[in-house]
């Protein structure tokens, strides 16, 4: 009686249990999330007096800030550019759409740079 | 591996577990609000660390650490609205709303009773449930998940279905 009723179970789990679609909104919160975290990384960098950094205890922060920036901005351009490159898709196909991809990246590229 | 490959394969495995991680979130937290957010910070987590995971997984599929960030991160957001004081009335409806399981499957009674049971068990063996069934991982992959051996996963797996049979039948069965 009792190994029916648990198949039975696991049955109606898969059912209940079916995947959630994320909102099409969370991609663009956790793009510019990234971008922020970019931001943050220089800042901190900016900030940060150059006098302070003779003594070697202080050279830490500084280089965390540097990594974090470095791969939050590269991390961003690529999701912004694929984000980028499925809507065109929709839109366009063939050599033009790899054109736009390409000329895409280097926007986004000098975006990320411009804002260091 | 150069930054650009690394990102690469960053944003793959982005695109490729955003569902899981999401489904993941939701059937844990039990709200769309809450969800969101896990997932945005188990990806920014991801992030700062997948070097490192890269290295370390010596090639086996990276989709059992991210569920485990997301498994940390939803155990310490519990833990601490545990610690502070009570929500404000005005955010009891997106903070602490439970599953909205007329949405998740619309409207039949047994799936619902099945979702309602699930909610009454142990964390770990409502987590060892939903990594099983919403996202289809096996023993291994949750053992690794959940930072247990593969035999204590089957056995908590066993476990959690018994129980939530018992639940479920107590209410006056499942079908």
């Amino acid at each position: 009686m009792s190994e029916p009723i648990a198949a039975d179970i696991e049955v109606l789990l898969r059912q209940a249990f079916r995947p959630v679609e994320p909102p099409e909104s969370l991609a663009t919160r956790l793009e510019s999330t990234l971008q922020e975290l970019t931001e943050l990384a220089a800042e901190e960098l900016e900030a940060w007096e150059l006098s302070s950094m003779r003594d070697p205890r202080n050279w830490v922060r500084p280089v965390i800030a540097a990594a974090v920036g470095t791969a939050a901005g590269a991390g961003l351009v690529v999701l912004r550019v694929r984000s980028q490159h499925r809507k065109q898709r929709k839109q366009v196909q063939g050599v033009e759409l790899a054109r736009r991809t390409i000329r895409a990246a280097g926007h986004e590229v000098r975006r990320v740079i411009d804002r260091r | 591996m150069d930054k650009v490959q690394l990102d690469r394969e960053f944003s793959d495995l982005y695109r490729a577990h955003l569902r899981d991680v999401y489904s993941y979130a939701y059937y844990r937290v039990g709200n769309h609000h809450d969800a969101e957010d896990l997932t945005e910070q188990t990806f920014l987590q991801a992030y700062r660390h997948y070097e490192r995971a890269l290295r370390e997984s010596d090639g086996r599929p990276l989709r059992p650490w991210l569920i485990r960030i997301a498994h940390n991160l939803a155990a310490n957001l519990y833990r601490d609205r545990a610690r502070k004081p009570q929500t404000p009335i005005e955010d009891t409806g997106t903070l602490s709303a439970l599953h909205t399981t007329e949405d998740l499957v619309e409207g039949r009674d047994e799936l619902a009773r099945i979702l309602e049971g699930v909610k009454e068990l142990p964390d770990d063996r409502r987590d060892a449930l939903i990594m099983r069934f919403a996202l289809g991982m096996d023993n291994r992959e949750i053992a690794r998940a959940m930072g247990r051996t593969d035999g204590a996963t089957k056995v908590l797996i066993h476990r959690a279905i018994k129980q939530l049979e018992e639940i479920v039948v107590a209410r006056g069965g499942a079908r």
